[in-house]
C-alpha cells in the first residue's frame, strides 16, 4: 500500500463541463467530493445538494441578542443606574429607544453572519490538502475542478481515477496529503 | 495563459463588459494592476498630492490639539460651523457605496458587479474621513469614549435619548458592517492575488489576508447567502444613517431644522452626492488604468441617472422647504428661509440652488452622460453643491435663529481649510494605497458577468 492521498482530482476548463460531471459523480453514488471554481456557480450547489445551510438561523439569533442588548442596555442605564428626572417625564421612553435597539440589532446579526460565514467553512484555514496540486492555483483564474475524496465509502484509486477520466477533464491528478 | 489573447475592445452600447474577455482575461487585467503593472506617472502624482494634504490635515490637527477649537471659525451662535458640516458631508458621500453594493445586489442590478468593489472602499473611506469630524469638534477629543457607555468611577453615562448620541451607534455600525461587507467580498480575490503572485512575501501577505479560501462549492453556497443576507442588513442601515444625522437638526428646535422631511431629503441627498464622488473617481480611474472594457460607458450612464434621478428628488425637497416654511405660517420658519434666500448666506444659497437644481437637469441629455469629461465635471458641481448645502442648512439656521440678539456671522478660518481639505487628502491617501494594494474590481463578480459563465445543462439524462 502507498502513501494515503487526500483524493483524486480533475481539472476542467469550463463550468458546465464541472457541473455535469459533479452530477455524474453524485449519481454514480459519490458523496465525500468537492467542486472548486472561480465564480459561485448556482448549478453546482443544485448537482451538490448544497442549498440548505444555517447561516440565516445564525443571523437571526445574532440579531435578536443584538437587539435585546441593546435594548436592556438602555433601560438599565436609563430606569436603573443612571435616572435623571426631566419635568417628571417618563424614565423608561422607549420610542427614544428604538434608534439605539436597530442600530445594535444590525450591527450583531451582521457580525454573526460573517463569523458565522468563516464558522461553516472553516476558514481561517491555514492549510489544505488540495493546494497540492500544482494546477489548483488556477481555481481562482479560470479553471474548475472536482475532487473525489479518499475517505468516500466508494473511493478506489484506479477506479475513481477511471471514472473521472470519462468525463473528459483537461487532467486528472492526486491530491497528496 | 498564453493561449487566450488580451482583448480590450471597447464596448458596444448598452453593453456592462466589452466582447471578448475570458475568465482567464478579467483576471490578469483586474490584479495586473495591483501585481505587475508599474504605478503611472499620473498616480504617483496624485498619490504627492494626497501625501501633501494629508500632511497639512496632520499639522492642523496637531494646532487643534495644542491651541483648541479656536483656531476654527466656530463661535457663538454658529457653533457647529464647517466640522458638522464636513462630517454630514463625508457621510453622504459613503452612502452610495452601500446603495451599490448592497441595494443593487438584492434588486439584481448587474451592472453593480464592476463597480461595486471600489465604491465600497470609497464608503469605508468616507465614514473614516466623517468620523474626524465630530471627534474634532468634541474640543476634548482625547476623552472621545465618554461618548460610549462603558462602566466608569465617574458614575455618568450616555444620555440615550439624545440624537448626537444615536449617531454615534449610527455612524459606528455603519463604519463597522461596511468594513466588514467590504472584506467579505474581497475574501475570494484576495485569494486570487494570493495565487497570482509570484513574490513569496506578498503570497503570504495576500494568503493571511484570504485566510485560506479556495473556492469550494460548499463555500460559495454559504457565501452567497452571507452576501444577500449582509445586503438585506446593509440596506436599512444605509437609509437609517443618514435619517440618524437628520435628527442631529429635526430633533431640535432651530427654524429651518425642525421639519419631518429631513430624512428623506438627507437621503436622497447623501446618495445624489455619493454617486457624484463615484463617477469623480471611475472617471480618471478607468482611463488611468485601460479598463474601460469593464467600467464601460453604460455604467457611467446609470450612475449618472441615478445621480439626476435623486438631485431632483433633492430639488424637490428645496421647494417643499420654501413651500412648508411659507404655508405653514410660522414667522421664525419664514424669516430662516428668507434670511437663507438674501441673507448673509444669499450666495452659498443661489450657488447651490444652481448646483443641485439646475445643474442636474443638464443630464437628462444623452449627449452629456455619454461624454465622460463632461460627466466629470459635473460630479464636481455635484460635490461643491451638496458641499454647500449642508453648509447653508447648518450654519444660515445657527447664524440666525429666534433671538435677534443673539445672531452673528460665521467666519470661516484657515485651519477651517486646512482640515476640510486635508480630510480631502486622507480619503485620496487611502484611495490610492487601496487601487495599488486591493483588487479595485470585484474579479470573482465580473466573471460572472461573462457570457461563458452561463450553465449549459446536459439534457435528456
Amino acid at each position: 500500500m502507498t502513501k494515503p492521498i487526500y483524493g483524486v482530482m480533475a481539472e476542467f476548463d469550463n463550468p458546465s463541463a464541472l457541473v455535469n460531471a459533479a452530477r455524474a459523480a453524485r449519481e454514480k453514488g459519490y458523496r465525500r467530493l468537492d467542486a472548486y471554481s472561480p465564480f459561485p456557480i448556482e448549478e453546482l450547489s443544485d448537482a451538490l445538494h448544497l442549498h440548505r445551510n444555517m447561516l440565516p438561523l445564525l443571523v437571526l439569533i445574532g440579531g435578536i441578542v443584538g437587539g435585546m442588548l441593546g435594548y436592556a442596555l438602555q433601560y438599565f442605564v436609563a430606569v436603573i443606574y443612571y435616572p435623571i428626572n426631566v419635568g417628571g417625564r417618563p424614565l423608561h421612553s422607549w420610542p427614544a429607544f428604538i434608534i439605539i435597539t436597530f442600530e445594535v440589532t444590525i450591527l450583531f446579526a451582521a457580525i454573526a453572519a460573517v463569523l458565522g460565514l468563516l464558522g461553516l467553512c472553516g476558514l481561517p484555514m491555514p492549510y489544505h490538502p488540495v493546494f497540492n496540486v500544482p494546477r489548483f492555483a488556477l481555481a481562482s483564474r479560470n479553471r474548475f475542478f472536482l475532487c473525489i475524496e479518499s475517505t468516500d465509502p466508494l473511493f478506489d484509486h484506479d477506479q475513481t481515477c477511471q471514472f473521472l477520466e470519462t468525463l473528459e477533464p483537461r487532467e486528472v491528478s492526486e491530491v497528496a496529503h | 495563459m498564453a493561449d487566450e489573447p488580451q482583448v480590450i475592445d471597447s464596448p458596444a452600447a448598452k453593453k456592462i463588459i466589452a466582447p471578448g474577455y475570458t475568465f482567464g482575461t478579467v483576471t490578469d487585467q483586474i490584479a495586473s494592476v495591483v501585481l505587475t503593472k508599474k504605478t503611472p506617472y499620473v498616480v504617483m502624482g496624485a498619490f504627492a498630492v494626497a501625501l501633501g494634504l494629508l500632511l497639512l490635515f496632520l499639522l492642523a490637527v496637531g494646532l487643534l490639539f495644542v491651541k483648541g477649537l479656536g483656531i476654527w471659525g466656530v463661535r457663538t451662535p454658529t457653533m457647529w460651523g464647517w466640522a458638522i458640516t464636513n462630517f454630514v458631508w463625508w457621510v453622504g458621500i459613503g452612502h452610495a457605496g452601500t446603495l451599490i453594493s448592497a441595494i443593487l445586489l438584492l434588486l439584481n442590478q448587474q451592472w453593480r458587479n464592476s463597480i461595486n468593489r471600489f465604491a465600497e472602499a470609497m464608503t469605508v473611506f468616507a465614514v473614516v474621513c466623517a468620523g474626524m469630524f465630530p471627534v474634532l469638534h468634541l474640543g476634548r477629543p482625547w476623552l472621545m469614549y465618554w461618548l460610549f457607555p462603558y462602566p466608569n468611577t465617574m458614575g455618568i453615562e450616555p444620555n440615550f435619548r439624545s440624537p448626537l448620541v444615536w449617531d454615534v451607534f449610527a455612524v459606528s455600525t455603519y463604519a463597522t458592517v461596511s468594513l466588514l461587507f467590504w472584506y467579505v467580498g474581497m475574501m475570494p480575490d484576495l485569494a486570487t492575488l494570493r495565487d497570482r503572485s509570484e513574490h513569496r512575501a506578498l503570497k503570504v501577505t495576500y494568503g493571511i489576508l484570504a485566510m485560506g479560501w479556495r473556492g469550494s462549492a460548499r463555500h460559495w453556497a454559504v457565501y452567497e447567502t452571507a452576501s444577500l443576507l449582509l445586503a438585506g442588513l446593509a440596506t436599512p442601515l444605509v437609509l437609517s444613517v443618514h435619517t440618524v444625522v437628520s435628527f442631529d437638526f429635526t430633533i431640535g428646535i432651530v427654524p429651518g431644522w425642525h421639519s419631518t422631511f429631513f430624512p428623506p431629503y438627507f437621503v436622497a441627498g447623501a446618495i445624489y452626492s455619493g454617486f457624484a464622488m463615484v463617477l469623480a473617481l471611475a472617471i480618471p480611474l478607468r482611463s488611468i488604468y485601460g479598463l474601460k472594457g469593464l467600467i464601460t460607458d453604460q455604467h457611467l450612464d446609470n450612475a449618472a441617472k441615478v445621480m439626476m434621478a435623486t438631485g431632483l428628488i433633492v430639488g424637490y425637497s428645496y421647494i417643499l422647504e420654501t413651500f412648508s416654511a411659507w404655508y405653514g405660517g410660522n414667522v421664525f420658519e419664514q424669516s430662516a428661509m428668507w434670511n437663507r434666500m438674501a441673507g448673509p448666506y444669499r450666495y452659498e444659497y443661489w450657488v447651490l440652488i444652481a448646483c443641485n437644481v439646475i445643474a442636474p437637469n443638464a443630464l437628462w441629455s444623452k449627449k452629456i452622460r455619454g461624454n465622460s469629461v463632461l460627466l466629470f465635471i459635473w460630479s464636481l458641481i455635484v460635490l461643491v453643491g451638496m458641499w454647500l448645502e449642508r453648509f447653508v442648512i447648518i450654519v444660515s439656521s445657527l447664524a440666525q435663529d429666534h433671538l435677534p440678539s443673539s445672531w452673528g456671522v460665521f467666519h470661516s478660518t484657515r485651519w477651517d481649510w486646512a482640515t476640510y481639505l486635508g480630510t480631502i487628502g486622507l480619503f485620496l491617501f487611502l484611495f490610492m494605497l487601496f487601487i495599488r494594494l486591493l483588487p479595485m474590481i470585484s474579479i470573482f463578480e465580473v466573471r460572472t458577468l461573462l457570457p461563458q459563465a452561463k450553465i449549459k445543462e446536459e439534457t435528456g439524462e
